[in-house]
């Protein structure tokens, strides 16, 4: 058992909670609903993040006792459970980022640490630093392109790819889990201007905002 | 638009996610407490300058954040070599001049300085510090 000391960040009973994007929201709304939309934008919320860093041989035992998942061990690739709704992706050699179903990071993080017991490793609970847009629809590669300097075309970014990269003057990890959709793990902070620059960038193939 | 080749990520990216910060394998002094003030002063600020090649130090500021290297021109800016941290470059003036040698070019090497690492640069800085 480690000596860390632990505290669930989501609150017990119901307070509200804002999403990154509940500002943007609350200011701007969302887009009126085209009939035909070539990209569709939705914000993942209140998803659990986590921060791995460690070494790969050890941290791949746990994770796959704890998550089932092989830890994705190759630069830029993502790995996800069947269900689709838990992911571990390589952000640098020593470096992953785990996002599984809201309410579940706080107990994946124990079992993780008892897992790694004292082994040297971190495990740092960003959720609430970050947020998660998905972004579909045939249109959705090409805001892409408008957005980063990385390439996206299917060649150079199959399904199961994942990078941080430069995105309209911001960061953003940019991953593609599957066929259809890409997601952006967007910065709180960025996140308003991230969503207001893509609503922009599909404005001329009509965009529609899930909510 | 150009990219830089990335060893910890394992490929090119776009040159915007990438800083240099000077200068590569500078050591520190291993007794702070007893080495001289010009040995201090040296590993604190004074660095090379050279036309042609030189060993720099790069993040990868947007992208995985590690710290590597960069072996480049600077008269061409051609970038020669990317390397992790810890290794050592595999092009160097010196290995740039005896391929020209052995190719039967004139060593262009005449007016550029070596680069950055030691012993050769310890050697320069000392011809220049009169
Ligand atoms: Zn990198």
């Amino acid at each position: 058992m480690s000596d860390v000391k632990e505290f669930d960040t989501r609150p017990t009973g119901s307070p509200s909670s804002e999403s990154p994007l509940a500002w943007s929201f609350h200011r701007r709304g969302t887009p009126p609903r085209e009939a035909s939309a070539g990209v569709t934008l939705r914000e993942k919320a209140f998803l659990g993040h986590l921060i791995l860093r460690g070494g790969a041989i050890v941290l791949d035992e746990a994770v796959r006792e704890v998550l089932g998942i092989t830890l994705p061990a190759r630069p830029n690739t993502l790995a996800l459970d069947n269900s689709g709704e838990r992911s571990i992706q390589w952000l640098s050699p020593d470096e992953w980022l785990v996002i599984v179903p809201g309410g579940e990071e706080f107990a994946l993080e124990g079992r993780l640490r008892k897992a790694l017991g004292q082994a040297h490793y971190s495990i740092v609970n960003v959720s609430g630093g970050q947020t998660v847009l998905t972004l579909r629809g045939e249109k959705a590669r090409e805001v892409l392109m408008k957005s980063t300097p990385y390439d996206v075309h299917p060649q150079a970014f199959p399904v199961g790819k994942g990078v941080t990269t430069v995105f309209a003057k911001a960061s953003v990890v940019l991953r593609r889990p599957t066929e259809e959709g890409w997601e952006l793990v967007v910065r709180r902070s960025f996140a308003d201007y991230c969503y207001r620059w893509l609503l922009d960038a599909a404005a001329e193939y009509g965009v529609i905002v899930e909510r | 638009m150009f990219h830089i080749y990335c060893p910890y990520c394992e490929e090119h990216r776009e040159e915007e996610e990438f800083h240099p910060k000077g200068q590569a394998h500078i050591q520190r002094p291993e007794d702070p407490e007893a080495c001289s003030d010009e040995t201090w002063g040296d590993y604190l600020f004074f660095r090379d300058n050279p036309r042609g090649v030189h060993h720099e130090l790069w993040v990868h500021a947007v992208g995985c954040r590690k710290f590597f290297n960069i072996t480049r021109h600077t008269v061409s800016y051609e970038i020669l070599e990317t390397y992790k941290m810890g290794e050592q470059p595999s092009v160097t003036a010196k290995s740039l001049s005896e391929k020209d040698k052995q190719a039967g070019v004139q060593a262009a090497s005449g007016g550029w300085q070596t680069v950055g690492a030691r012993p050769e640069s310890d050697a320069l800085n000392k011809g220049a510090r009169v």
